[in-house]
């Protein structure tokens, strides 16, 4: 009898060991997702931070045509101080928070987008190679703002789904781990400008 | 005895699972698979003759050897619906073109002009070498100047050539040829891989023993050999330290293989 007590001792004693570890082990992996998830969150805005260094350059190239219509212009400055006024801290990426910063750029990026057309009508402007060379950059931008869209998204998407899995809810529930918000797919007005050559 | 007996259930039922689940996992979508052997030329679409695709190859095998960095040409016949940034730049993951650490990738993708279709090009450049492929660059001396002319012409081999050539040029000082032997040599002498197997092969082949010995059949056996080459199998094609398998180290030559590269969206396209 004696020795039956000191294996069920020794069993309980071996599953608090494992309980545990399993425990610490899964709340550093989801440490290790959050700091992914932030990563990919800040190369989003570094993506967006490009396309806005971007802007004073072309202000500057397009008001050189004297004639180039005043308000696009001001539309596109006044967006861009809108949007770089909304940071995220990668911390509290609630939907609220995404939606402004989206709703943000989005508006930016329609300013953009109607800069372009307008810039269609103006045959110099477009064989300006500074123009040009702003062109082919800004639409490099808007790639690279579509891929690290993505990844955030993959990236979110990826924590998201752990931390809300049976059985590590636990952990993430114990140790404040909450879920991130999305991009949402664009719709018209986010849409971003096709320039076409 | 009994615990044997379940054990084994479990293995054979676990077998059955990922047998089941295989092919969901290795679907491929609308991309190009991977070729294996792996190259660096891919024309999906009949425009280069044999002996163009083996010059281009050679030239761009040559350079990745001294280089490590890898430029890609694939031609498709369709992109699938998809903008043609957007699917240079998954595509371009998915193969993982250039090395991985440094993303000294370039794609070039081509889909040709067909009849009223309109024909697309896109060079998507790796994160590693956006900074000597700026995209205004892409866009005026590969797309614009190199890439577009030709095509119109129809002539993809003078297209591909010269701006390989001059993507060659600028991106030749970026990485060196120990960067390239580094990710090799890191790739081939990964054992992890094994090591699971090689664990996994003894539980089995110890649990087989057992219950063949208290008189289980033979089916189960053969069930979790299944089990067995379903996990080599699934290394194969899915894990990193397999990749260099597809060109042999002596055969000076071959092409080593994607090394696992990260793309950005940076780059430049044009259409005719």
């Amino acid at each position: 009898m004696k020795r039956t007590g000191l294996i069920v001792l020794i069993v309980i004693a071996v599953l608090i060991f494992w309980g545990v570890s399993w425990g610490v082990s899964t709340g550093n992996k989801m440490v290790t997702m959050d700091e992914g998830v932030s990563a990919s969150w800040s190369q989003v805005e570094n993506v967006y931070q490009r396309r806005s260094d971007l802007i004073p350059n072309l202000v500057n190239t397009v008001k050189g045509y004297a004639d180039f219509e005043k308000s696009t212009l001001t539309a596109v400055i006044e967006a861009r101080a809108k949007a770089t006024q909304i940071t995220v801290d990668p911390t509290k990426l609630t939907p609220a928070a995404m939606q402004q910063f989206q709703q943000a750029q989005g508006g930016l990026s329609s300013a953009l987008g109607r800069l372009m057309v307008v810039a269609e009508k103006y045959p110099e402007l477009k064989a300006n190679e500074g123009f040009l060379n702003l062109q082919a950059q800004l639409e490099g931008t808007e790639n690279r703002i579509t891929v690290e869209r993505q990844k955030f998204n993959e990236t979110a998407r990826t924590y998201n789904t752990y931390i809300r899995q049976f059985p590590q809810m636990f952990i993430a529930s114990m140790r404040n781990f909450e879920k991130k918000a999305y991009f949402e797919a664009e719709k018209g007005a986010d849409k971003a400008p096709k320039v076409q050559f | 005895m009994k615990n044997y007996k379940s054990t084994l259930r479990a293995v054979i039922f676990l077998a059955a699972l990922i047998l089941f689940l295989h092919p969901a996992a290795k679907a491929q979508g609308e991309f190009p698979a991977r070729p294996e052997p792996q190259r660096l030329v891919n024309d999906f679409a009949g425009v280069l003759s044999g002996e163009q695709q083996a010059g281009l190859e050679n030239k761009l095998v040559g350079f990745n050897q001294k280089t490590s960095t890898q430029i890609a040409i694939v031609i498709v016949k369709s992109l699938s619906g998809y903008d043609k940034a957007d699917f240079a730049v998954k595509l371009s993951e998915k193969w993982g073109i250039g090395q991985k650490g440094k993303s000294n990738g370039i794609l070039i993708l081509v889909k040709p002009k067909v009849g009223q279709e309109r024909g697309e090009v896109f060079v998507a450049v790796g994160y590693g070498l956006e900074a000597v492929v700026p995209d205004a660059v892409a866009r005026q001396a590969i797309v614009g100047a190199e890439l577009l002319p030709a095509f119109k012409q129809n002539d993809y081999y003078k297209g591909l050539d010269r701006s390989t050539d001059v993507l060659m040029s600028l991106t030749a000082g970026e990485y060196t040829a120990d960067q390239y032997v580094n990710a090799v040599h890191k790739r081939k002498s990964k054992p992890g891989g094994f090591l699971i197997i090689l664990i996994v092969l003894a539980v089995i082949f110890l649990a087989q023993r057992r219950s063949t010995a208290h008189g289980i059949g033979s089916g189960q056996g053969f069930l979790g050999t299944l089990l067995l080459m379903d996990l080599l199998g699934g290394n194969r094609g899915g894990g990193s330290w397999n990749d260099f398998s597809g060109g042999g180290s002596s055969g000076g030559d071959s092409f080593g293989g994607f090394g696992g590269g990260s793309f950005g969206g940076g780059g430049a396209g044009g259409s005719w």
